[in-house]
């Protein structure tokens, strides 16, 4: 767009902005008006609560999870925030650095989402369904328990050890799944059972 | 119509997901930068504070991790330089940040780790917002927040100079001026700030600042029955007293905590450049304006008259003459 404006018109102009200006800065008539003050909108607001348990040591503090979009109404659901739960016995809605940073945990791109396997001496990942995990995961200890379990032991006692199997359980769950795990593990003979509350 | 949020007494509650109105209003301002006539509100919000307890503080960052993640801020990975500190220092990207001091003291001859959470004190009086140039961009409410409302933000770093306490940092990307918002947005739905609820210690607390100045009473009892005899709140008057306060346990030496300042006051310089500076500034402008004005009503033009046309043709011919006589 050209403007027609003749030196003497510009010089003009410029000084007539000028003086506007100052007058406003002198205190004659209103300051530019601010924008209305508020303070940041409230980011829970019709957010979906889930209680869950953090998921890092055995401390097991309760906490909440805020997400948007309700996976009962077959929604896709985005977690937006976590924090501690108020009304869990064991933190009373405290948690610490690394829980208070779980959001970061949850949505981390190099979480582990689903089962995957790599074959022995492999070098790549593939990914495997839960079904075939499962499988997997039973037939070798069927395999290794079948080898090695231990009924009597020299003495003709009967021991039902089963010691080449490990088990590693988790440290952040409810007694009720404490109870099972312990009585799975130990119906099974295995010996060497912890969880990462030692790690 | 929803229901207002409850006025916050505590940071220990989980936040209503249900839509409730706020209750920190535009009305509650009491004090905004730059805009020396704000209409008074009608009703007191019930002034809260926030008390960090440094000796029950462990170190532990959760209350920078809650921060973070409340805030939606994203601290850079950065690079190890040798501190406790993580990150190394303030940021637009952290608003609070845990201070690690070594002390050795000599009555004791003991090393005591003096951990301090460092952030905006929301000082009563508050030096940002009176450094301020920009209308409405750093805003007092009545309960005390000291909050800054970025879109009137300019990012000239004034507030920064006005700070008592090195707090705000002017944001590299956005260019506006950022700190602890003491988590106005939790505080309008009735809630504390989000590092006062994670604290694992409850090092941190919340709630109204007669509460915490009680609570801090009862600290410091236990702080000097167990031998810290100088033990106090650091709620400093320089500046009117702050809405975040500390115990201490060496309250008579504030400075051994990271830089604790002994008696915080507003910079003079700061009530000078926006006081008299001003108004002498404004006032030459003033008079220059006056000045131009009468220099065009009343001087005029220089006229020229017949007799000076005559003494100029007489000058004239004379340096003619000359330059004659000097080529003859």
């Amino acid at each position: 767009m050209n403007i027609d404006l003749t030196r003497r018109g510009f010089f003009g102009l410029a000084g007539a902005g000028a003086a506007a200006t100052t007058l406003g800065a002198l205190g004659f008539g209103a300051a530019e008006a601010a924008e209305a003050v508020n303070v940041r909108a409230f980011k829970l607001t019709s957010m979906t609560e889930t209680r869950n348990i953090c998921t890092y040591c055995s401390v097991a503090c309760g906490i909440i999870l805020y997400s948007k979009g309700d996976l009962a109404a077959s929604e896709t659901a985005e977690l937006i925030h976590v924090e501690g739960d108020a009304d869990h016995p064991t933190n009373r809605g405290t948690l610490c650095p690394k829980g208070s940073a779980l959001k970061g945990f949850v949505r981390s791109e190099t979480r582990a989402t689903k089962p995957r396997y790599r074959a022995p001496g492999g070098t790549e990942w593939q990914d495997i369904t839960w079904d075939a995990a499962f499988d997997k995961i039973a037939r070798a200890l069927k395999d290794d328990r079948d080898a090695n379990f231990i009924a009597k032991n020299d003495q003709g006692q009967v021991v039902n050890r089963w010691l080449t199997a490990g088990f590693l359980a988790a440290s952040g769950g409810s007694n009720e799944t404490g109870w099972l795990t312990y009585k799975t593990v130990r119906s099974m003979g295995i010996l060497p059972f912890d969880n990462q509350a030692r790690v | 119509m929803t229901d207002r949020a409850p006025q916050p007494t505590t940071a220990a509650a989980n936040p209503p997901v249900q839509p409730l109105a706020s209750n920190l209003l535009p009305s509650d301002v009491v004090r905004a930068s730059a805009m020396p006539h704000i209409t008074a509100p009608d009703r007191q919000l019930t002034k809260v504070a926030k008390l960090i307890d440094v000796s029950k503080c462990i170190g532990c960052k959760a209350c920078q991790s809650a921060c973070a993640e409340w805030n939606d801020t994203s601290p850079e990975i950065g690079e190890n330089v040798g501190l406790y500190e993580n990150p190394a220092d303030l940021s637009s990207e952290m608003f609070t940040l845990m201070r690690y001091a070594e002390y050795e003291n000599p009555a004791t001859n003991e090393l005591e780790w003096l951990i301090r959470k460092e952030g905006c004190m929301h000082c009563e009086d508050p030096g940002c917002l009176r450094a301020c140039p920009a209308p409405g961009a750093i805003v007092q409410y009545s309960n005390g927040i000291v909050d800054f409302i970025h879109e009137n933000c300019i990012g000239c770093g004034y507030c920064v100079t006005g700070c008592p306490f090195d707090v705000p940092r002017i944001s590299p990307v956005k260019h506006v001026s950022t700190k602890c918002t003491l988590c106005s947005d939790r505080v309008a739905m009735g809630q504390g700030p989000a590092c006062a609820k994670a604290c694992p210690t409850q090092a941190i607390t919340f709630g109204t600042k007669e509460a915490m100045i009680a609570h801090a009473e009862e600290r410091i009892e236990d702080l000097k029955s167990r031998g810290y005899e100088n033990a106090g709140l650091y709620d400093p008057q320089g500046v009117g007293g702050t809405h975040v306060m500390y115990v201490l346990h060496h309250a008579d030496q504030p400075s051994l905590y990271s830089g604790l300042p002994d008696d915080p006051q507003i910079a003079p310089i700061v009530e000078d450049w926006k006081g008299p500076a001003k108004k002498v500034g404004l006032a030459a402008i003033g008079l220059a304006a006056v000045g131009a004005a009468l220099h065009g009503i009343f001087a005029r033009p220089l006229k020229v008259e017949p007799e000076d046309e005559e003494d100029a043709e007489g000058l004239v011919e004379a340096a003619e003459r000359r330059a004659r006589e000097d080529r003859a």
